[in-house]
C-alpha cells in the first residue's frame, strides 16, 4: 500500500536519507492503522514509556500510541483545536495537554495524520511508566470506547535500584493480567519463543540506536540528539521495536552517520547541513511540536547542536546499558519499563545529565519545561542547579508546551536563548568566572 | 474533673493547625532520649508501622496560608501546585529539622519527585517513596505491597535500633482501629446533625490528629464528640454537600467556613484521607503486614489517586455517599494544577450527571485569600438546590 501520509515538502526543507525513510515506516504504520476495519487487524493502545511493542506483536496486535497522534497534531496545528474542544468539553486548562489533544481529536471524528479515521481500540494497555497521568488518560479512553483495559503498573525508581520485589511484581502481572486477557483479545495464544525472537531483534536495533545517539561525541557532532533524534527514536519507540523494519533502519541510519562522521559533517537541518558547531548542549525535557522547526531555527541559526538530550530516553535508556533480552523475556520487559527516563528518580536524572555534560563536552545545560508535563518538570530547576553545580557548565531554563501552542512565545524564547549563548560565551572567555 | 467544650478543645485544635514549627511534636520527641519523629505527606501511609516502631507519624499537609514562602518558589514553575513549595518551605526554614524520616506516598508525579528533592537537599534525613499497588489483587498487588512494608519495616528497625515485632504491629493496629472507629463516629454525627459538628470545627479536630499522638488523638475526638452532642445548637436552612478533591493540598479554614457561611453542611469531605484511608477494623490476629496489605486492597477509599480497574465502580463511591449522608450535591474542589484531581474529574461528573446529583466545580489553592467568589458560587448552588427540591 502506497503511505499516504508523505506530502511533497517545500523546496527549502531538507532531509536526509534516513529521515525520509523514517516518514515512510511512520504512514506505513498509520496507514496499517486506519485500514484495519478493512483488514480485520486488532488494535492495542498503549504509550511511548512501557510500550511493550514485542509482546504485542505476538498477538498480532496493531500498536496506537496516542502521545504520537497527539505530537503529529501538534507538528500538523491541529492540536490548538483539540485541546480548546476538550476543554469545552469540561476538561480543565491546567492538565496535560497531550490528553486534551487526544480526547479533541477524538469528539472530532477521531482523524489521523493521513486523514483517514482511526479505528477504536480493541485493548487499552494502560502500560503505567514514569507518569501518573497515564493512568486517568486511560480511564478516560476506557469511558469513550468501553473496551477492555489491561493494567501494567511500574513501581518508580525511587531509590535507584530495582528491586527483586519490582520485578517480581511486574512478571506477576504481566504473567496473570496482562497476557490472558491480550490473549482472549486477539484470539493468539501466547508463544514465548515468538517474543524471544522480537526481542532479539530489538536488541540489533538498539545497538545501532546507541550508536547513533553516542556518535553525538564526535565534533562537529553529526547528528542534532533532541530535534534530530526526535527522528531517530520514531521507530523504536513506537510500534517497530522488534521487527525488521526497525534493524534495517537503524542499520541505514547508523552508516548514514558514520558516513557523516568520516567526511566531518554536522547535522542535517531543515535549512541543510549545519557549517559551524559553535555550542553544543545538553537538553532536558520534551520539545515543543507546534513550533518544531521554527523552535529548531532557533539553535541552528546559532550554531547550537544537541549532543544529548533526556527526552530521547522516554521510551528506553539504552546508553546506559540495557538490552532486551531473550533469555529472559518477562523479567527483561519488566527491567525496559523500570528504566525509562521518566521513572528514574531525581537524583538519577541528574546524574545522568550531568554525565552527559561530561562525556558529551557540552558547553551546558538547557532545560525545556513543559507547562503540562509534571512527570518531567516538577523539580526541574533543582536539576538545573545541581548540574550547574556539578559541572561548572551554564544553565538556562525555557519554558514552553508540547502541543498546546497558546504556550509557546518565540521571542520569549529567543531572547533567553541568545542570553543563554552569551553566557556560553562569556564562561568560554573565563570572563564569566571573574563575574 | 469537667468535659472540655467544644470552644476549648477547638481553641487546642486551632493552635496546633496554626504552629508551623509543630511545638507539640517537638516536645514529644524532646520528651524521652532517642524517640524519632517521621514526617509524611497525603494522602496515605500505614502509620502503624511507624508507630510500632516507638515512632510518632506527623502529617505535613503543605504551609497552609499562613506561611510566607520565600524560598519554596525558586524551586517551582509557576504552573505547578502550592503543596510542594510550601513544603519546601518548611524544610528549608528550619521547621521540620527535627524530623527524622520523610515519606512521599504515591499521588502523582509532583510529590514522586518531590521525594527525590527532598533527598538531594535534606541528605542527613531518611527519605522513602511509599510506593503501594494499583492493581489490588492479593496475589499481585498484595504480594508487592507486603513486600514494600517489610523494606520498609526494616528501615525502620534501622532508625529504630531495634526489632520490630508482630506483636508491636498487633499492638498499634489496636489503637490505629480505635482512632478509625472514633474518626468514623465524629463523622456520622456531622453526616446526622451538621449543626452540632460543623465542617471547620470537624477539621480542626480532625488535622489535630496528624500531629498529636494517636491515642491523644482518640479521646480528643471522642471528647470533642461528647462535647458536640451536648451543647445546643440553631439548626440553619443550608444544604447537605459533599466536598470531594481536597485529598492532598488542603483547603484554608476560611474556605471551608466560607462555604458553611454560604448555606453548606458539608456531610462528607476528603479531607486527610490518611486517617480515614482504612475502612472499618484491620484484624488483630494472624500476620499484621498481611492483614494491612489485605485492607489496603479491599477495605480502602476510593480517590483521584487511585486506578479504579472496574468501569462501572468508577465513581460510585460518591453517589454512595450521597445516598448514605443524605446529601443534597456534590463540590469539586480542587486545587490548581493538580493532575488526578483535574483530570478524574470528568469522569466523576459523568457519573452524577447519570445519577441526576447536582455539581459544580472550582479550584483553589492553599493560599487562596479571595473567598468572595468561591461565596457567591456555593451560595448559588445551594438556592439551585434549594428551588430544585422545592420543584
Amino acid at each position: 500500500m502506497k503511505p499516504s501520509i508523505l506530502k511533497a515538502q517545500p523546496a527549502d526543507v531538507q532531509k536526509d536519507a534516513s529521515m525520509i525513510k523514517q516518514k515512510q515506516m511512520m504512514a506505513g504504520h498509520y496507514d496499517r492503522l486506519t485500514s484495519a476495519p478493512e483488514t480485520g487487524a486488532k488494535v492495542a493502545s498503549t504509550f511511548v514509556p512501557g510500550n511493550l511493542n514485542e509482546l504485542i506483536m505476538c498477538f498480532d496486535l496493531v500498536n496506537n500510541l496516542p502521545e504520537v497522534n497527539a505530537i503529529q497534531n501538534g507538528l500538523r496545528k491541529k492540536s490548538g483545536a483539540y485541546i480548546m474542544e476538550a476543554e469545552r468539553s469540561g476538561h480543565s486548562e491546567d492538565v496535560c495537554t497531550y490528553v486534551k489533544s487526544d480526547i479533541g481529536m477524538m469528539l472530532k471524528g477521531n482523524i489521523g495524520p493521513n486523514g483517514k479515521p482511526l479505528p477504536k481500540p480493541d485493548v487499552l494497555l494502560l502500560s503505567y511508566t514514569g507518569c501518573f497521568t497515564f493512568l486517568k488518560w486511560f480511564e478516560l479512553l476506557r469511558e469513550q470506547y468501553k473496551c477492555p483495559t489491561i493494567f501494567l503498573q511500574t513501581p518508580y525508581m525511587a531509590d535507584g535500584k530495582i528491586t527483586p520485589n519490582m520485578i517480581q511484581y511486574m512478571v506477576k502481572q504481566l504473567k496473570e493480567n496482562v497476557i490472558p486477557v491480550l490473549e482472549e483479545v486477539s484470539g493468539v495464544k501466547f508463544d514465548i519463543d515468538r517474543l524471544r525472537e522480537y526481542l532479539k531483534k530489538s536488541a540489533v536495533a538498539e545497538d545501532d540506536l546507541v550508536a547513533v545517539l553516542q556518535s553525538a561525541k564526535n565534533k562537529p557532532s553529526p547528528i542534532d540528539a533532541y530535534f534530530g533524534g526526535i527522528y531517530y527514536i520514531g521507530p523504536i519507540f513506537g510500534a517497530f521495536r522488534g521487527t525488521d523494519d526497525a534493524i534495517d533502519y537503524y542499520r541505514f541510519l547508523r552508516a548514514e552517520v558514520e558516513e557523516r562522521i568520516a567526511k566531518g559533517l554536522g547535522p542535517v537541518t531543515p535549512d541543510g547541513t549545519m557549517s559551524e558547531e559553535k555550542y553544543r548542549l545538553v537538553v532536558e525535557g520534551p520539545p515543543n511540536y507546534t513550533n518544531f522547526r521554527q523552535f529548531w531555527k532557533m539553535f541552528y541559526d546559532e550554531g547550537a547542536t544537541v549532543v544529548a538530550s533526556s527526552y530521547t530516553k522516554v521510551g528506553g535508556t539504552y546508553d546506559y546499558g540495557f538490552r532486551h533480552n531473550p533469555d529472559k523475556p518477562l523479567e527483561s520487559l519488566a527491567e525496559y519499563c523500570l528504566n525509562v527516563y521518566t521513572n528514574r528518580s531525581l537524583p538519577m536524572r541528574i546524574d545522568m545529565l550531568s554525565d552527559y555534560i561530561n562525556e558529551y563536552e557540552a558547553d551546558g545545560l538547557l532545560i525545556n519545561s513543559i507547562k503540562s508535563c509534571n512527570s518531567f518538570s516538577a523539580g526541574q530547576l533543582l536539576i538545573m542547579r545541581e548540574v550547574e553545580k556539578r559541572t561548572g557548565k551554564p544553565a538556562a531554563f525555557i519554558e514552553s508546551d508540547l502541543v498546546d501552542p497558546r504556550y509557546f512565545s518565540g521571542a520569549n524564547i529567543k531572547n533567553r536563548l541568545e542570553s543563554y549563548f552569551q553566557m556560553v560565551e562569556q564562561k568560554r572567555s573565563g570572563r564569566g568566572a571573574a563575574a | 474533673m469537667t468535659n472540655p467544650t467544644t470552644s476549648e478543645i477547638i481553641a487546642r485544635c486551632q493552635e496546633l493547625y496554626d504552629d508551623l514549627r509543630f511545638t507539640s511534636a517537638r516536645d514529644w520527641k524532646d520528651a524521652e532520649p532517642g524517640r524519632k519523629v517521621i514526617a509524611h505527606m497525603p494522602i496515605y501511609v500505614p502509620r502503624e508501622l511507624i508507630h510500632a516502631a516507638g515512632m510518632l507519624p506527623l502529617g505535613i499537609m503543605g504551609g497552609g496560608d499562613n506561611l510566607e514562602v520565600i524560598h519554596g518558589d525558586a524551586y517551582y514553575q509557576s504552573y505547578i501546585c502550592r503543596i510542594p513549595r510550601s513544603t519546601i518551605e518548611l524544610g528549608l526554614s528550619g521547621r521540620l529539622d527535627f524530623v527524622d524520616g520523610m515519606i512521599f506516598p504515591s499521588i502523582c508525579d509532583v510529590i514522586r519527585n518531590l521525594s527525590g528533592m527532598w533527598k538531594m537537599l535534606f541528605p542527613e534525613v531518611y527519605v522513602k517513596y511509599f510506593d503501594v499497588p494499583q492493581t489490588y489483587d492479593d496475589d499481585i498487588g498484595g504480594t508487592f505491597y507486603i513486600g514494600e512494608m517489610r523494606e520498609f519495616l526494616t528501615d525502620l528497625e534501622a532508625l529504630a535500633g531495634r526489632k520490630i515485632s508482630d506483636d508491636d504491629i498487633r499492638t498499634s493496629i489496636t489503637v490505629y482501629n480505635e482512632n478509625r472507629r472514633a474518626i468514623a463516629e465524629l463523622y456520622r454525627l456531622r453526616a446526622a446533625k451538621p449543626w452540632q459538628a460543623p465542617a471547620s470545627e470537624a477539621y480542626l479536630v480532625m488535622r489535630a490528629g496528624l500531629t498529636l499522638p494517636v491515642e491523644d488523638h482518640t479521646r480528643l475526638v471522642h471528647d470533642y464528640i461528647a462535647a458536640a452532642k451536648a451543647e445546643k445548637r440553631p439548626i440553619k436552612d443550608n444544604s447537605r454537600i459533599i466536598l470531594t478533591g481536597m485529598f492532598c493540598e488542603q483547603p484554608p479554614l476560611n474556605l471551608i467556613k466560607s462555604l458553611e457561611l454560604s448555606g453548606c453542611y458539608v456531610v462528607d469531605d476528603d479531607f486527610m484521607l490518611v486517617s480515614r484511608w482504612l475502612v472499618g477494623d484491620v484484624p488483630t490476629d494472624g500476620d499484621p503486614v498481611y492483614n494491612l496489605s489485605q485492607a489496603f486492597l479491599h477495605q480502602s477509599m476510593s480517590t483521584a489517586a487511585k486506578y479504579e480497574p472496574d468501569e462501572a465502580e468508577k465513581g460510585q463511591f460518591l453517589v454512595r455517599a450521597v445516598r448514605d449522608t443524605g446529601a443534597e450535591g456534590v463540590i469539586f474542589a480542587s486545587t490548581s494544577f493538580c493532575d488526578p484531581a483535574l483530570l478524574d474529574r470528568p469522569m466523576l461528573q459523568n457519573v452524577l450527571k447519570a445519577a441526576d446529583i447536582p455539581y459544580i466545580a472550582f479550584k483553589y489553592s492553599e493560599n487562596s485569600g479571595q473567598m468572595q467568589p468561591i461565596r457567591e458560587q456555593a451560595g448559588t448552588f445551594v438556592d439551585s438546590i434549594k428551588l430544585w427540591s422545592a420543584a
